[in-house]
């Protein structure tokens, strides 16, 4: 395959999946993009529908906890994380690269980079060993995830040998992520955000 | 779970899944968009490729599990986990018991696993009072239910969105709606403070990796990420059949699983975990992490020639998917805790012949499951031989005894055929159906049933044999009993066609039933003694095939003589021998004598088709038949599910025959669908099965072997 022609498959697989794909042509773009897209959501509401919904006591006492729009960026390249840091401060959210277990209500966006992107079936390749991390990818509302254009490979055998090197590394946690969270284990019916994110969007970075 | 003590109670639970409209719709409309969908996911991939060699790796798994385990142990042990090794549920359970009471856990989530379900870990675990919360959405649902999954990729596909409402607001103390979007997100938020109290999270695996020491799981919720970061402790269950030695055996599994599970490409997560992460509660940072690998007769089963090969199961659910049976029953009635064709094995391997001994019967053969397993299992034919085995354990029914004394003796079945003609005089309409069936078999009425012809066609012979004067070919004519003694103007029909065609046709009298029959109820003995009468009345002549126009023989004397006769060489050379000439009488005409519109009237007529399950999925014959239909000068019209069952399943139809009625009643539903008023299709089980269905029905489609509407055709 072409470079492109990877970009290409990835981004009809990802999309596929209820993934959104945008391309973006410097770091910057995406940190705009993030603070934008934070801007639009509402704070504490899931998306689409469900926060209206009565819950029992515990769980309604654990979702108040979180008040303020929050974005997790934990593992972020230090000067962007700066960029980024001016850009919530001016519209007044809060972000944060650590201390995920005290937001485990959940949080707005969680805005990580990723290794690798697999064309076959749209998947990204995330190496999770922090679990800082691994939490903002979690117990995020929206995952917005940055993957360098050139990180694509065809198929997954093509990321063995780099996943074997990361594994005999122990310990070590890698996380395969296509689309956002679902299921449909309610007739069948596909719901998007059972646990996980209710949405990826995926940053496709010129690089 | 399988309760049922007897047939008798087993098959009043089967009455009341099939009067579950519910259940029956949902199942109804998964089977068809999963068969979209599944071709979809595959398309343009060597699926079949893909398979053997999944296959093949879990192969050599199975030969090595020992040294693989003691090389992910190493692996793990090296990175930081603790490796534990059971030998049986009671022992796993114990083990994890013992790391939560070690650990002053109180609270556990879980994150799907078979292999729990297998232990029962959740009742052992309660029972020491620890909280166990199951995470996954079905998992969850089932639990406050207190019932088990009844599908092993989803667990709570009985339930409607009513009765999850309903169980959602006792649990949540509120009113809730029927909104699915809005009830999944009410158990996000209710699960969510669950992780967020739990200290420890067990989760299963879908891959152990030796050459790593680590895991893989997968999963479209997530949940098991939560599983495994949230609490301190980690505790992964997992069957020792997990076992994978490299990295790329997981990938490559991992290309297959999902897609035949669900048609999806890859699910939404999968996580690897490798060594004792980092964990901000946990001792020292670090997570407290348990590998517990179960055995519970597993490596037994690993060196038993014949079942060793159930270790390639990848638990994708696929053979649920496709079992018309399961369809029309749901799970809980097809598998104890493992469910569908697969279920019914482990059944019985995992919880013992008492929980299995029902549930075996209800296989119909139709052989779907094989056709679309992940790791190329021979379902069928490991049901087929369960029930053997359990018979031989608890001694033969009666009825199934008999049968299997009558056949091995030729001349005593075949006259109790000739008897059975006069015996039935009195009952018999002018149509070729019996008038009315006797009082015992009243459950069968669903459809007609023919009466034994006045000639068998073994009499017929010697004054229909035609003179061939420069043969093209010489072959052998295997009939079977159905159009020996039932249908023999098919075998006519066939007969008059070869004979045109310069084909030297010879008919060894000493052949008799195929012995399918017996193998079907359970009768291994018996199978193989008839099988050995077979290949002795065909082994002097000196013939380039073996015809029958039965799909059912055609597979069973291809596939499974030589497997029957195994351990008896010269009977094995025999049997490859034959088994290498039998041939399906569409496969024959089309392929070998390729007929064609030339020698047949073209009426244009629309004629649809059955597809008998042994000759689309036992000899993988699709095309023949088509081109045969337009050869003979009628337009073929294809109907939805072609290739699913008719029901008639030899003796299953006898046995069952509230499920073998249902099934009947979708297929001739499809065909009414298509206006055709000519049915075709090769084997003369399901002509007996669609003529006697659409008789009841009143309809005026008639049913025939492909060789009769060639015959009527022909110019
Ligand atoms: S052979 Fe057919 S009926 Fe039997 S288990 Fe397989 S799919 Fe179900
Ligand atoms: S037996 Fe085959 S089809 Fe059934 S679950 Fe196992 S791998 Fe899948």
């Amino acid at each position: 395959m072409t470079v492109q022609q990877r970009i290409d498959l990835f981004t009809e697989k990802a999309t596929a999946v209820s993934a959104v794909v945008v391309e973006v042509a410097k770091p910057a773009d995406a940190l705009d993009y993030v603070v934008d897209l934070c801007g639009k959501k509402e704070a504490c509401q899931l998306l689409a529908s469900g926060c209206e919904a009565p819950l029992s006591d515990k769980a309604e006492k654990l979702c108040e906890a979180k008040r303020d729009k929050v974005i997790a960026a934990p593992g972020l390249d230090p000067e962007l994380f700066k960029q980024l840091k001016t850009r919530c401060d001016e519209l007044g959210f809060k972000l944060i690269d650590s201390g995920m277990r005290n937001h485990l209500a959940g949080i707005d966006i969680g805005f990580t980079e990723v290794q690798h992107g697999i064309a076959e079936t749209g998947t990204l390749v995330q190496e999770s060993s922090s679990e800082e991390l691994r939490l903002a990818t979690m117990v995020s509302e929206i995952h917005v995830a940055l993957l360098p254009k050139s990180r694509i490979v065809d198929d997954s055998y093509d990321l063995e040998e780099y996943l074997l090197g990361a594994m005999k590394n122990a310990p070590n946690y890698h996380a395969f992520i296509t689309g956002a969270s679902r299921t449909a284990d309610i007739e069948r019916v596909l719901a998007l955000g059972v646990h996980g994110p209710l949405e990826l969007h995926i940053l496709l970075l010129e690089d | 779970m399988q309760t049922a003590k007897d047939l008798k109670q087993y098959r009043e639970e089967l009455h009341e899944s099939l009067d579950n409209e519910f259940l029956r719709t949902i199942l109804d409309n998964f089977a068809v968009a999963y068969r979209a969908g599944r071709a979809n996911a595959f398309k343009g991939m060597d699926v079949k490729g893909l398979i053997s060699e999944v296959a093949a790796c879990k192969d050599e798994a199975t030969l090595h599990h020992a040294e693989l385990y003691a090389q992910f142990k190493e692996n793990a042990e090296k990175a930081g986990v603790k490796v534990h090794w059971a030998k049986d549920a009671e022992e796993a359970n114990r083990i994890i018991c013992d790391i939560a009471r070690a650990n002053d856990c109180k609270s556990v989530v879980k994150s799907k696993s078979m292999t729990a379900e297998e232990t029962l870990l959740n009742h052992a675990l309660e029972d020491e009072n620890f909280e166990v919360i199951e995470t996954d959405l079905g998992e969850w649902i089932i639990q406050l239910r207190h019932e088990g999954p009844s599908h092993m990729v989803m667990p709570a596909i009985h339930l409607s969105r009513f009765q999850v409402k309903d169980l959602f607001s006792e649990v949540t103390g509120k009113e809730q709606e029927t909104d699915i979007d809005k009830l999944v997100k009410v158990a996000r938020r209710e699960l969510r403070q669950k992780y967020v109290n739990a200290d420890m999270g067990i989760s299963g695996a879908n891959f152990a990796v030796a050459e790593t020491g680590g895991i893989g799981l997968v999963t479209n919720e997530g949940n098991a990420r939560l599983v495994t970061t949230l609490p301190k402790v980690h505790v992964a269950l997992m069957g020792i059949d997990k076992l994978v030695p490299k990295l790329h055996d997981a990938l490559r599994i991992l290309k297959v699983l999902p897609r035949n599970a669900t048609g999806q490409a890859i699910t939404s997560y999968v996580t690897w975990i490798t060594g004792s992460n980092e964990c901000a509660v946990g001792p020292d940072g670090k997570k407290e992490i348990h590998f517990v690998l179960l055995d519970n007769g597993r490596s037994e089963l690993f060196k038993d020639p014949l079942f060793s090969q159930v270790n390639r199961c990848v638990r994708c659910g696929a053979c649920a998917n496709v079992c018309p049976v399961y369809r029309l029953v749901g799970g809980h009635k097809m598998g104890h805790i493992y469910i569908g064709a697969i279920g019914l094995i482990l059944t019985y391997f995992f919880h013992g012949k008492d929980k299995a001994k029902n549930l075996v019967q209800n296989c119909i053969n139709c052989e779907a499951c094989k056709d679309i397993c992940a790791g190329g299992i021979d379902l069928p034919r490991l049901i087929k031989e369960i029930h053997s085995r359990i018979q031989d354990e608890e001694g033969h029914p009666l009825p199934s005894l008999l049968l299997g004394k009558v056949l091995k003796n030729r001349k005593l079945f075949h006259t109790l055929l000739r008897t059975a003609k006069w015996a039935q005089k009195p009952m018999k309409e002018s149509d070729q159906f019996i008038r009315h069936l006797p009082m015992m078999f009243s459950q069968h009425d669903f459809k007609a049933l023919p009466t034994i012809a006045d000639t068998p066609f073994r009499d017929m012979w010697k004054d229909i044999k035609p003179e061939v004067k420069a043969p093209k070919h010489r072959v052998a004519l295997f009939s079977g009993c159905v159009q020996d003694f039932v249908y023999p103007e098919q075998m006519k029909a066939c007969v008059q066609l070869l004979g045109d065609a310069q084909v030297d046709m010879d008919f060894p009298m000493d052949q008799s039933c195929c012995g399918l029959p017996v193998q079907m109820m359970g009768e291994m003995k018996a199978a193989r003694d008839v099988a050995e009468q077979n290949l002795r009345a065909f082994q002097h002549g000196n013939y380039d095939y073996i015809i029958t126009l039965c799909a059912s023989c055609a597979s069973h004397l291809k596939h499974n003589y030589p497997k029957l006769v195994k351990g008896n060489p010269r009977l094995e050379s025999l049997a490859m021998e034959f088994s290498n000439k039998v041939i399906d009488f569409s496969s024959f005409a089309n392929d070998v004598l390729g007929l064609d519109a030339e020698g047949f009237r073209k009426t244009g007529e629309k004629a649809t088709y059955h597809a008998p399950c042994h000759l689309c999925r036992g000899l993988d014959v699709h095309e023949a038949p088509h081109k045969l239909i337009e050869a003979a000068g009628l337009e073929y019209v294809e109907c939805d599910e072609e290739e699913v069952c008719c029901g008639f399943g030899g003796t299953f139809s006898m046995k069952f025959p509230e499920l073998s009625s249902e099934l009947l009643n979708k297929k001739l539903n499809n065909v009414e669908a298509t206006g055709a008023k000519t049915l075709l299709t090769d084997c003369p089980g399901c002509i007996m099965q669609l003529r006697g269905g659409l008789k009841r029905r009143g309809s005026d489609i008639q049913v025939k072997h492909i060789a009769e509407a060639l015959a009527a055709n022909k110019k």
